[in-house]
């Protein structure tokens, strides 16, 4: 595995190695890593209150910043910043400017004369909260809300949260990841979490053609029989297939991959009985999971809804936090000049 | 160095330097453009002027097969009088003007244009290619023959695709009539898709749409066999996959008449410098692995590839400023390309007289030209200091395009002086 260049792990994290964007997990360590699910756990308990708020960011503004639609992911995002007591903006990019031919370094100026102090960004381009972040005037935190086929990196804290809720640790866990990874986003950020954290194997199960071409250099074992990649088994995460995917000739057909790598009742009984189902939704019942499973005793799937707002208000309120230790240092600089 | 830097001298010496390939210490004697004599050092000479370049390098002027000058039609990316400029300052006094202008240069019209303006504009001496399909939409031919007859070297589609192998074998049938040099880049357009990146660990890694290897090396054999078979001369320009090296090798030892370039970033840069998302390094064809580095740089040291080119592509700002997929593909690198080479030098890869023959000699030979130091022929002749540094920036970058490789370094090898027909192209002292 090779971690992202210095300059991602410069342009995310503070010079005390605090976090200043979210925008992959890539270069982020084990120690962090795990802070923003202790983070996370101590919100779980706010959403639990009849009063689900707390005021680490009253008086800012948060802009939610789609050029994508998402109804699942903003709406998380959405009531994470409001449980922090943020005033939150969201903008449907896709219906506005960008579609009159704004570019998106235009759109941004526009945006940061709002005085906005976050942005959550999603972006159909692999890469686009980067651009975003280096773009962006210092102080405005940038949070990768999924861009392109790169990264979805509050997904996998949410998903690495669920893991860790249901089995109490990492080390020694076999986890699998079936399907459409080629697409995924959310595959390369559990990826590279689930190495991070320690567990003992990762495994992609899937077609050929629905596999990067060099998976291998990710460090996750390659299998394309589901039957045997089942076998022992403590996760089984299951990747959404689009149904483009028949078009471009990828898949032959729905019916087909279903029988080939669909999750049924039997497949899952291959695995650790143990086992818990994962899917990071929306979920296309009959396509890669069979609704019994969805629904079954082992599924986890609205544990990890639960979990997606804690995620991102932990990763929200430290993103911030590195934002005004930046900016204490820039005074406290300027003062001793 | 001293002396005055008048154009108008009718001759001229230089002394002190030694020859770039051999080595040798030599005093030329410039006259009405053309060079006189090579003399040794220590010779007294009448000459109206005299320049010392101890500790300089003299090499032929360097030739660039594949640069992009955007005139005539994108003013906002550069023109000739600014590229030919950073070209003269980089060493080079032979451009060959990429046709992907707007309009395209193929016809008569659009070349005189470029050679008009070339005339006025440019101290170096610039070469339009003609492109080889009308509007270089690789449906159907242009008019090659007019095209040769007003000036273009050579023809070719630039970066861009033919739509498939039935017009690209009537493309080289059709050339071969006239003996006229077909200039192809690789790129089977349907498996390069929407590609922009190599598809391998850094775009799995960071989920860039990849371009396989297999786009170029499905093409380049495609070429090869039609060119076999149709006897046309073809050049390969802008090789990015070490396995294309070796089908270049192997056709050449089956007599195929074919020659080929690589891009000097080509030599110097992996996929690794597009991590971080750095939009600079998003070029066509992708930088490629390590291995692929290595074996073209391979293929330049034993010659199977002919010529090292700049593929400058300058742009405005707004251009790279955007997510990757975003950006428009392209270095700008004229400048640089000089001491990007004797970096690879510095680090043992290429040896100095083989740099300097990727450079001049071998592209040269490409379109029928020589580029040698010699008694009678013009002065074309880039004088460097190997020894000497500078340092890319903003400020002193001539080129209009700004996203070169190298912010914030020191690079080795300054360029001293330029002459084109024994006149001065580019003298360190304006700067």
């Amino acid at each position: 595995m090779t971690a992202q260049g210095p300059v991602t792990k410069s342009l995310q994290l503070t010079e005390e190695g605090q976090l200043r964007h979210f925008l992959t997990l890539d270069g982020l360590d084990r120690a962090l890593l795990t802070d923003i699910l202790d983070t996370a756990d101590s919100f779980i308990e706010v959403g639990e209150r009849s009063i689900k708020k707390v005021p680490l960011l009253r008086g800012r503004t948060v802009v939610n910043l789609f050029f994508e639609s998402s109804t699942r992911t903003r709406s998380t995002f959405e009531l994470a910043a409001k449980r922090l007591s943020a005033d939150v903006l969201n903008l449907d990019i896709n219906t506005s400017a960008t579609s009159k031919g704004e570019s998106l370094s235009d759109t941004l100026l526009n945006l940061e004369a709002m005085a906005s102090d976050m942005f959550i960004v999603r972006h159909s381009q692999s890469g686009a909260p980067h651009f975003i972040a280096e773009s962006v005037t210092p102080g405005v935190a940038i949070i990768n809300a999924g861009d392109g086929r790169h990264a979805h990196p509050t997904q996998a804290m949410l998903d690495m949260l669920t893991i860790r809720q249901h089995k109490g640790r990492f080390e020694g866990l076999k986890v699998a990841i079936v399907g459409d990874v080629l697409h995924s986003r959310v595959a390369r950020s559990q990826i590279r979490a689930l190495q991070e954290l320690g567990v003992s194997e990762v495994r992609v199960i899937a077609p050929a053609t629905l596999l990067p071409s060099d998976v291998e250099s990710l460090g996750c074992k390659v299998e394309y029989d589901m039957t045997r990649g089942m076998k022992d088994l403590d996760v089984v995460i299951m990747l959404r297939l689009q149904k483009e995917r028949m078009e471009g000739a990828l898949l032959p057909s729905e019916r087909e991959f279903y029988r080939l790598y669909g999750l049924n009742r039997e497949k899952l009984a291959l695995a650790d009985p143990e086992c818990i189902v994962m899917h990071p939704g929306p979920i296309n019942r009959g396509v890669e999971i069979e609704s019994a499973v969805a629904d079954g005793p082992q599924s986890v799937i609205l544990d990890q809804v639960t979990n997606g707002i804690a995620i991102r208000m932990a990763v929200m309120s430290m993103a911030m936090g590195g934002q005004m230790a930046d900016r204490n240092r820039q005074l406290a600089e300027r003062k001793s000049q | 160095m001293s002396g005055k830097n008048q154009q108008s001298s009718s001759s001229l010496a230089l002394i002190g330097g030694r020859l770039a390939t051999s080595g040798e210490a030599v005093t030329v004697v410039i006259r009405d453009g053309r060079i006189e004599s090579l003399g040794q050092p220590d010779v007294g000479h009448t000459t109206d002027q005299q320049i010392d370049v101890s500790g300089c390098l003299i090499s032929p002027g360097f030739v660039d097969l594949c640069c992009n000058l955007r005139e005539p039609g994108n003013g906002q990316k550069g023109n000739i009088a600014s590229e030919s400029r950073a070209a003269a300052r980089g060493g080079f006094t032979t451009l060959c003007a990429s046709p992907e202008t707007s309009p395209v240069n193929d016809s008569g019209a659009v070349t005189n244009l470029i050679l008009d303006v070339a005339a006025k504009k440019s101290k170096v001496r610039i070469l339009p290619i003609g492109a080889i399909t009308r509007g270089l939409e690789g449906e159907l031919l242009s008019d090659m023959s007019g095209l040769a007859g007003a000036g273009c070297v050579a023809m070719g589609n630039g970066s861009r695709p033919v739509r498939n192998a039935r017009v690209l074998r009537r493309c080289m049938a059709y050339a071969q009539t006239f003996g006229l040099t077909v200039m192809f880049a690789p790129e089977n357009q349907a498996l390069a898709a929407d590609g922009y990146a190599h598809d391998g660990s850094v775009a799995a890694r960071l989920g860039l749409l990849g371009v396989p290897e297999v786009a170029e090396t499905a093409a380049v054999m495609e070429m090869l066999l039609l060119a076999e078979e149709t006897g046309a001369r073809l050049h390969l320009s802008q090789l990015s996959c070490g396995r294309s090296v070796d089908m270049l090798r192997e056709a050449r030892g089956r007599g195929i008449s074919v020659t080929a370039d690589v891009a000097m970033h080509q030599l110097l840069f992996t996929e690794n410098a597009l991590s971080g998302f750095d939009s600079r390094f998003h070029v066509r064809p992708p930088l490629r692995s390590e291995h692929d580095r290595q074996a073209l740089v391979a293929g330049v040291q034993d010659g199977t590839i002919d010529a090292v080119t700049s593929q400058h592509q300058p742009h405005d700002s707004a251009a790279k400023q955007a997510p990757l997929a975003a950006t428009e593909p392209g270095l700008s690198t004229v400048e640089t390309t000089l001491s990007m080479g004797l970096k690879l030098v510095d680090r043992g890869e290429l040896t100095l007289p083989r740099l300097v023959h990727s450079l001049t000699v071998g592209p040269a030979s490409v379109i029928q030209r020589n580029a040698v130091i010699k008694q009678g022929v013009p002065a074309d002749l880039c004088v460097f200091d190997p020894d000497g540094s500078w340092s890319p920036s903003d400020d002193t970058l001539l080129s209009a395009g700004r996203h070169h490789p190298f912010p914030h370094q020191s690079l080795p090898g300054v360029v001293r002086l330029t002459l084109c027909n024994g006149e001065t192209a580019w003298t360190s002292e304006q700067s």
